[in-house]
């Protein structure tokens, strides 16, 4: 079996989901796992890609409605990734220091939370 | 591939979507001391368009279809309302209007006083989650499916965060991590999918799928991304912190609300978009997965210190039982009723638990804290809201006359029926467990003896009405004879 360059489009796609779904569920850092999530999502769009070349019609370099549905991914991913950013920046701000690791028991001082 | 209605009743459903996102625009522009006023002037249309979309689907006895721009698919953007999107809808616009009534009293911005940035974000927030919602609802294709659960997501991640402090952030951020993690899975099944069968509408996958590595490794990843949304256990954990700090009406709307999204999409896939793929076993886990989230989250919600946070977990429990209906579903004889009783636990649930987490708001608004422990005797000061909060624990609990009786029942006798005896355990030893936990509640509440809690200003009494009428919805669900909670199959092939 030869290695065309969409298997190999593919399977760089599968590496690249499977080092940022390790990235993200391993990395304790929330910028790393923002990046982890990009890398993932980097896959996710590759993996898009070799769909719209398998698929493409006679005549044409590439089917292109999973090129659109790409598009609108990248807009999502970016909306989730600048939304995370954010979160964490106020963190930050709020704290100065940005972790997800250690579980702060939830303030059991009950008081008013409702504000 | 039935017939696409391009007539006027169609584009309801597109009014049900862009309603509330025309709204945001509209409140960015005319700033944050009109946002309420834009926000009232929604709530009542939005319902008014789902009980259209209600009344039309019920009256054709079929699904209500609309081609955006008149192109069908697979090229176009079908929008279609069957009967479970009718009566998600329903829910959907009952618990968010009685969410922003209630948030009237939280994020009110008083004549004369500064503009404040929260009532605007709040407002604008709830329109994003009702119109993800919405989205998540009508869609027809799986890739409109992904774009409204991100819509959604986004929508309630910052109402997590709304106070600002410190934990709710980490809370926000947390959440936003599983979701992310969530919708990349759900984003790669839709890719796998479409390479396999060159579409993504629900309708054309049903016909053209096959058992097959591909699909089920699609339906797989799907499965877990949309769980890590909905909250099942193990998914769960990120679901009571977020629930600690946000305020009540945002509580309610994301655990009445939000995790169910998910949860429709995950039949979606399951029985519209791929049906047969999922083997009896992967059923089983499904459910098995649903019974342990009932235990857990049961038992952690009793050895809670604060009411907020055993409501919390108590949504955590009950979201286990959504998931009962999948094995009993697949047994055929049985299958319509495992899905009534699906359906009606995530209707009942999001009345009843917006109910609880509004009650709990108000009580923590009026003493100043959530602390169960030192709750004695605050029946006599807030009777209301305590009987509203027991009326809805009746519907969770599964007695009988409530909706949550008669989703548990339905999902009972699909147990019993179809020889699964042991989901009839589960069920019957969470009711216990959930009747623990409310009684640890009311015990205190109604203690006679001791003093009477201080109350800090006047009884918030449009709230107390707010929860008392969902209270009260939560239980006459149960009361609708069964002919009439067969809509929910409308349009459905089950």
């Amino acid at each position: 079996m030869t290695l065309t360059i969409t298997t190999l489009y593919g399977l760089l796609g599968a590496a690249l989901v499977g080092l940022g779904l390790y990235g993200l569920l391993v990395q304790p850092h929330p910028l790393r796992k923002i990046l982890a999530f990009n890398v993932l999502g980097g896959g996710l769009f590759l993996v898009f890609g070799v769909v719209a070349r398998r698929g493409a019609g006679a005549g044409f370099p590439a089917d292109p409605v999973p090129q659109a549905f790409v598009i609108t991914a990248i807009v999502v991913a970016l909306a989730g990734t600048a939304l995370a950013v954010a979160i964490m920046l106020r963190l930050f701000a709020e704290t100065g220091q940005v972790t997800l690791r250690p579980e702060p028991p939830p303030s059991d001082n009950g008081k008013g939370d409702d504000s | 591939m039935s017939s696409v209605t391009a007539g006027p009743e169609g584009l309801l459903l597109v009014l049900a979507i862009f309603g509330p996102i025309l709204g945001i625009p509209l409140m960015l522009v005319l700033g944050g001391r009109h946002a309420e006023r834009i926000g009232l002037v929604l709530l009542p249309l939005g319902l008014g368009v789902a009980v259209a979309i209600a009344a039309t689907v019920i009256r054709r006895g079929d699904a209500l279809e609309y081609a955006l721009g008149g192109w069908a698919p697979p090229l176009g953007v079908l929008l279609r309302a069957d009967g479970l999107s009718v009566a998600m809808l329903l829910t959907t616009a009952i618990v968010i209007g009685a969410a922003g009534l209630y948030a009237r009293s939280d994020f009110g911005v008083p004549r004369g006083a500064p503009e404040a940035r929260a009532p605007l974000a709040f407002w604008a927030l709830l329109l994003t989650v009702w119109a993800g919602l919405n989205a998540a609802f009508v869609a027809s294709d799986l890739f409109t499916l992904f774009v409204a659960l991100e819509l959604l997501t986004f929508g309630a991640v910052p109402l997590v965060s709304l106070s600002g402090r410190a934990e709710t952030l980490t809370a926000a951020l947390r959440y936003l991590v599983f979701a992310l993690l969530g919708s990349a899975l759900f984003l790669l099944g839709v890719a796998l999918l479409y390479g396999s069968y060159g579409t993504l509408d629900i309708a054309l996958l049903a016909e053209r799928v096959r058992v097959e590595p591909a699909a089920q490794v699609a339906a797989a990843l799907m499965t877990v991304g949309l769980l890590a949304k909905t909250a099942l256990f193990p998914l769960h954990i990120w679901l009571p912190a977020a629930h600690a700090g946000a305020p009540a009406a945002a509580s309610a709307v994301l655990s009445g609300l939000v995790v169910k999204g998910s949860f429709v999409l995950i039949i979606r896939v399951w029985v519209d978009a791929l049906p047969g793929v999922a083997t009896p076993a992967a059923a089983q886990v499904l459910a098995a997965l649903g019974a342990a989230a009932i235990l857990v989250g049961s038992v952690l919600a009793l050895r809670q210190a604060r009411l907020k946070m055993l409501v919390a977990y108590s949504t955590v429990a009950q979201i286990g039982y959504l998931f009962l209906a999948f094995p009993l579903a697949s047994a055929t004889q049985i299958g319509t009723a495992a899905w009534t009783g699906g359906i009606l636990q995530a209707v009942s649930h999001a009345l009843a638990k917006a109910s609880m987490f509004l009650a709990a708001g108000l009580i923590a608004k009026a003493i100043g804290h959530d602390r169960i422990a030192d709750m004695g005797g605050i029946g006599r000061v807030l009777p209301t809201t305590l009987f509203a909060f027991g009326l809805a624990g009746f519907s969770l609990m599964g007695l009988p006359p409530s909706g949550g009786f008669v989703a548990k029942w339905l999902l009972l006798r699909a147990a019993i029926e179809g020889a699964q005896w042991w989901w009839a355990l589960v069920i019957l030893s969470g009711g216990i467990l959930t009747g623990a936990y409310l009684f640890r509640v009311l015990s205190r509440a109604l203690a006679q003896s001791g003093k009477t809690p201080a109350l800090l200003g006047p009884v918030d009494r449009r709230g107390e009405l707010l929860v008392l009428g969902l209270a009260l919805l939560s239980v006459l669900v149960g009361l609708l004879p069964l002919a009439a909670l067969s809509i929910v199959h409308i349009g459905r092939a089950l």
